[in-house]
């Protein structure tokens, strides 16, 4: 069976604080064929910081990214982390769209820009090869989900062209083809609190708060993210979320990769549910009784 | 032997100061072909023109050139005053010698030598003209007005006040459009319906209307003051001569579940139905799609009840063609669907509405009889959110353009509900407010100061449901960007105003043209706001922009005017600048070799096909011929022909080329 | 001694725009100088390049070609068959040897008096500083017309 190759840009996230993300997404990939190819030598994107200090460096450091990529011969990039997808993808469009900018990138990095790799996040990857993920599912994943997008996954529009912006679906169908049930609920992309969660720890708490009960208050039994930052807002911060909400909740936070790795018969070990702050567990399912003859 | 005749003004100091006419009037009299010229102080004035005149008469001129002002200014005075002498106005031409030579120029032999060119150019150009008569088109005085909203009913009422008749065709069952639909209008809050229906009923009774209602125009050929216009008149399966608006078919009729269009869904109505009360003409139509009879072939319970016998189950549509001078396109507008919204819930909550949907709330005649209710559970709403600019000024996801009437109407509404729901605490989301018409800021500043409606200014940025209440997020900009959590018990959004469904085929059709947004285009933005670029055809009201009902009266009687303007003449008039398409004796016939790049290249149509028959009557030639009464002579298509078989007249290429020559 | 060149210059404008807007140039006492001669059309779309050649051959130096600005023909779409022409045209005075710069392509609205001198200075100075166009009185020299 061929695999798929798609250059792999970890980001700082991928192999520091969601090593989970990578554990799952590499036990996955392996499962589904995918060929992850880690981008030579690769450097930071800028994140946060590139964009807020100076705008000529934080599309620079992208470009500088994709440019390795295509020397390696890469012609799609995925990058796990939504910041860096984001920045990538941002970077890449403005390029394109600005010669002036283009420009001065091309003298910063001293190198003519070409015909640079697409920026897929790791829903589009995953619904890239949907169809093959049914046929290997082993144990359903049957419980229902709320699934977060969080705000770099499909917005701006026009960078990201990927999606629905207002009440994005990609993540749920993904859900949906491993046996879980996604719910129609509010708050798929509102605001987290993102990076105060450093700065002003309890703006997260508010934040998540009302997006746990909403999720909560319509059954699910688990948040669904793809974004290392949503992930740790969420289960790292719950302590800080459950201070704001009227009933501690429990309710687990997994990445998608590692839903779809349970359902693909991936042992928990391989795909680090180990290393979240709130325990990954689910309700019990009511056994139906048996009729005895 | 050509005889020109040059005329060369002083135009007092102002051409003499810089031009040397003398030597001009002398190198004029060594052209070729040039028999008179002189020189003189004033050409415009009376004694000016006398002499322009008698030289005619005398010397016998077949051409003149007067050297002067600009064309511009001048031309059609000498171009009369040459049709007093005798000679036909087209063969008088100006050599512009003031604002292009002396007033652009130094005092210098160079400058004097430039009038001389300039008068060559047009002495050669002279030699070559013909005589032109004005084109004399007949005009059919009966007007076509498409749709009886209030702009189409106040058009069709000016024209037919002039004494021409008038077809006023709706696609709907009754006229009254949108207004009809309204409860109060702004500023003076008058029941929408106590001012329109008067304004029905004369229509219908005039003797210079005819209304074709539940009807559609189907084609429109031909050209100003000629057209002809295909009207589909839809089968209502009612003899209209028969029924006397008894309401019986409505009552037995068994199937009532259906969505009422004029109440926006509020509330239903029959197969079989009149859009409502006060509709005119008060005749039922059939539904076909959901009657019982024509799904089934069961039922026919209106045809077994109705007193006079007047149900029709096999009556056809009719088609009609009708002969017409003008156009009134009145066609209005739609607004923006909720379900547009995902931010605001796709129109799956049940309270969150769209203003047309308040408006039947509000009325009297609507289906809770003027109370507002939540359309979820029938209970008075405490709290209303109303969002402005739903869709408006949105690049991103909406429309670009402001859609006008929102402001007014949102402030109305949230008084509106502020009067009937005491109590209720309402708050209008805004960016701007427009209020910009008479008495208009003064009736916002009422919804604010006497009726206590907050207005919050921020964007929506989200709203849904929560446990049968709605949570809308927005924004205080001017607090500081300080976020707004309201929950409330319905929510009204005033979505942006859209052309009418089917505008771009009925543009089309008309071959009007019209904007990205398929509002239809005037002929110029400041100065010519009824016309459109199609002659005899002119607009009035929404269909052309968003706007409110005192501009829309006003343009309607602007476009009867221009209407009434038409009709006035005996016939219609045009300059004769225009394309001919050449003709040659057989087996020629034409030097035009049937290709049409010129019919494409045409912005008014005027270009036709025509068969050149034998006496048999087959076909030995397909070639372009042009329409006097359209062609308004820009020449593209001349530049576009091949071989040169269309011209035009007063700047052939012979008159263009004879000019080149001299230079 | 030789005398300066000057350049015979023909200039093809619309009715509508071009020539409304020199007339203003008049009417502003602007001056410009004074190697121009207008031939004046209803509309640029009349505009036959033929026409643009003859002059050449008649023994024009340079050749200025103006209307109404995009969006404002009077005529609608006039101006759009003319430019789009002209970037066909363009191709083929490259072809036939004619120097590009001595043919100048530009919007004058009524209102731009200033521009319309501005556009004849400059034209006019380019053709000056390009001498003669002496290509075709030589081609018809040899006997070709």
């Amino acid at each position: 069976m061929s695999s798929l190759k798609v250059g792999y840009y970890p980001g700082c996230s991928l192999v520091g604080s969601s090593r989970d993300f990578a554990e799952s997404l590499h036990a996955v990939a392996e499962a589904l064929s995918i060929e992850l190819c880690e981008i030579p030598e690769w450097n930071c994107c800028g994140a946060s910081s590139g964009h807020m200090i100076d705008h000529l460096v934080s599309i620079a450091l992208p470009i500088n990214v994709l440019l390795k990529a295509r020397k390696a011969g890469m012609e799609q990039v995925m990058a796990p982390c939504a910041s860096c997808y984001n920045r990538l993808a941002t970077a890449s469009h403005e390029v394109a769209t600005s010669a002036k900018t283009r420009q001065q990138v091309e003298e910063v990095l001293q190198t003519k820009i070409d015909k640079l790799p697409k920026v897929m996040n790791v829903i589009e990857l995953l619904a890239q090869v949907a169809d093959s993920i049914g046929p290997k599912v082993t144990k359903k994943f049957e419980q229902t989900v709320a699934c977060y997008y969080g705000c770099l996954l499909v917005r701006p529009a026009k960078v990201t062209g990927f999606d629905k912006t207002e009440d994005p679906v990609e993540m749920d169908k993904l859900v949906a083809a491993v046996g879980g049930k996604p719910i129609d609920w509010n708050f798929k992309t509102e605001c987290c609190g993102a990076s105060f969660s450093i700065s002003r720890t309890c703006v997260v708490g508010r934040l998540g708060a009302k997006i746990m009960k909403d999720a909560i208050d319509r059954k699910a039994e688990a948040i669904v993210v793809a974004c290392p930052m949503c992930h740790s807002n969420l289960d790292l911060r719950r302590g800080e979320v459950n201070r704001h909400m009227e009933k501690a909740t429990d309710v687990p936070v997994l990445f998608i990769t590692q839903v779809i790795g349970l359902a693909l018969g991936i042992p928990e070990k391989k795909l680090g549910l180990a290393r979240h702050f709130v325990p990954v567990k689910f309700p019990a399912k009511p056994v139906a009784t048996q009729v005895v003859q | 032997m050509a005889r020109v005749g040059v005329f060369i003004c002083h135009c007092g100091e102002n051409i003499a100061g810089t031009v040397d006419v003398n030597a001009v009037a002398k190198a004029a009299l060594d052209m070729p072909g040039v028999v008179h010229a002189i020189e003189y102080k004033y050409m415009c004035s009376d004694p000016g023109q006398t002499m322009l005149k008698d030289a005619i008469a005398e010397k016998k001129l077949d051409g003149v050139v007067v050297a002067a002002c600009s064309p511009r200014m001048h031309e059609p005075t000498f171009r009369r005053t040459a049709e007093e002498g005798g000679l036909n106005p087209y063969q008088c031409e100006m050599a512009n010698l003031r604002e292009h030579c002396s007033w652009v120029h130094e005092k210098a032999p160079p400058t004097t030598d430039k009038a001389i060119d300039l008068v060559r150019l047009q002495v050669e150009k002279v030699k070559r003209n013909h005589p032109l008569k004005p084109i004399r088109v007949p005009i059919t005085k009966k007007a076509l007005v498409l749709g009886g909203g209030i702009a189409g009913i106040q058009a069709a009422l000016d024209i037919a006040n002039t004494g021409s008749p008038v077809l006023l065709v709706e696609k709907s069952p009754s006229i009254g459009g949108h207004m009809s639909q309204l409860s109060e209008t702004f500023p003076t809050l008058d029941c929408s319906q106590c001012i329109l229906t008067p304004r029905m009923v004369e229509a219908a009774r005039h003797a210079n209307i005819t209304l074709y209602t539940y009807s559609e125009l189907e084609k429109l050929e031909g050209f100003i003051g000629n057209f002809k216009a295909t009207i589909r008149k839809k089968a209502r399966k009612i003899d209209e001569k028969l029924c006397n608006g008894c309401g019986v078919c409505q009552q037995k009729c068994p199937v009532k579940k259906i969505p009422d269009e004029f109440n926006e869904g509020l509330s239903n109505r029959a197969a079989i139905y009149v859009p409502f009360p006060q509709a005119v003409p008060n005749k039922p139509v059939i539904d076909l799609a959901n009657c019982t009879y024509y799904k089934t072939g069961k039922c026919k319970a209106c045809e077994k009840l109705c007193p006079t016998k007047a149900i029709r189950f096999d009556q056809e549509d009719q088609i009609e063609v009708h002969d017409i001078g003008a156009v009134v396109l009145a066609t209005g507008y739609k607004t923006m669907p909720v379900s547009n919204f995902s931010e605001y819930g796709y129109g799956k909550y049940k309270d969150v509405i769209d203003g047309m949907k308040f408006e039947r709330l509000a009325s009297a005649s609507g289906p809770t009889g003027g109370a507002i209710r939540r359309p979820s559970d029938g209970n008075a709403p405490q709290h209303v959110v109303f969002i402005a600019c739903a869709g408006s000024r949105d690049r991103l996801k909406g429309v670009p353009y402001c859609s006008k009437i929102c402001c007014m109407y949102t402030a109305k509404h949230a008084m509106l509900y502020q009067h009937k729901v005491h109590g209720g605490t309402a708050t209008v989301f805004y960016m701007d407010v427009r209020a910009a018409g008479k008495n208009y800021d003064e009736f916002v500043r009422r919804a604010v100061e006497d009726d206590g409606v907050k207005y919050v200014r921020g964007r929506v940025s989200r709203v849904y449901e929560d446990n049968g209440q709605l949570v809308v997020k927005g924004v205080d900009t001017l607090l500081g960007g300080e976020q707004v959590e309201i929950r409330a018990d319905m929510v009204v959004l005033a979505t942006a105003v859209q052309a009418q469904d089917g505008a771009e085929e009925l543009a089309q059709t008309l071959h009007v043209s019209y904007d990205p947004y398929k509002f239809f285009a005037e002929a110029h933005p400041k100065l010519r706001p009824v016309e459109t670029n199609t002659a005899g055809i002119f607009l009035a009201g929404a269909c052309q922009a968003p706007r409110d009902i005192p501009e829309t009266v006003a343009q309607a009687s602007g476009a009867a005017v221009k209407v009434a303007g038409l009709f006035s003449q005996p016939e219609l008039t045009r300059e004769p600048i225009i394309a001919v398409v050449d003709r040659q004796p057989p087996p020629v016939f034409s030097h035009c070799v049937g290709c049409f790049l010129c019919k494409s290249a045409c912005p008014y149509q005027a270009i036709e096909e025509e068969s050149i028959k034998n006496r048999q009557g087959d076909v030995l030639k397909v070639v372009a011929k042009v329409n006097p009464g359209l062609c308004q002579g820009c020449g593209t298509c001349v530049s576009t022909c091949r071989t040169k078989a269309i011209d035009l007249q007063g700047f052939s290429n012979e008159q263009v080329f004879a000019e080149l020559m001299c230079i | 001694m030789a005398e300066q060149f000057e350049p015979k210059m023909t200039a093809f404008v619309c009715n509508w725009c071009t020539y409304a807007g020199a007339d203003l140039t008049g009417t502003s006492r602007i001056k410009y100088q004074a190697n121009v001669r207008v031939i004046r059309l209803p509309c640029t779309g009349r505009i036959d390049f033929m026409m643009v050649l003859k002059a050449f051959s008649r023994g024009s130096d340079g050749v200025i070609i103006s209307g109404c600005h995009p969006n404002d023909c009077h005529y609608t779409s006039g101006n759009y068959h003319a430019r789009r022409r002209w970037m066909v045209f363009r191709d083929l005075l490259d072809f036939v040897g004619i120097d590009l710069e001595r043919v100048t392509f530009s919007w004058v609205s009524a209102a731009e008096g200033a521009k319309w001198a501005e556009l004849v200075n400059e034209a006019t100075n380019k053709v000056r500083a390009l001498g003669p166009y002496k290509e075709i009185q030589q081609l018809a020299a040899v006997g070709i017309d």
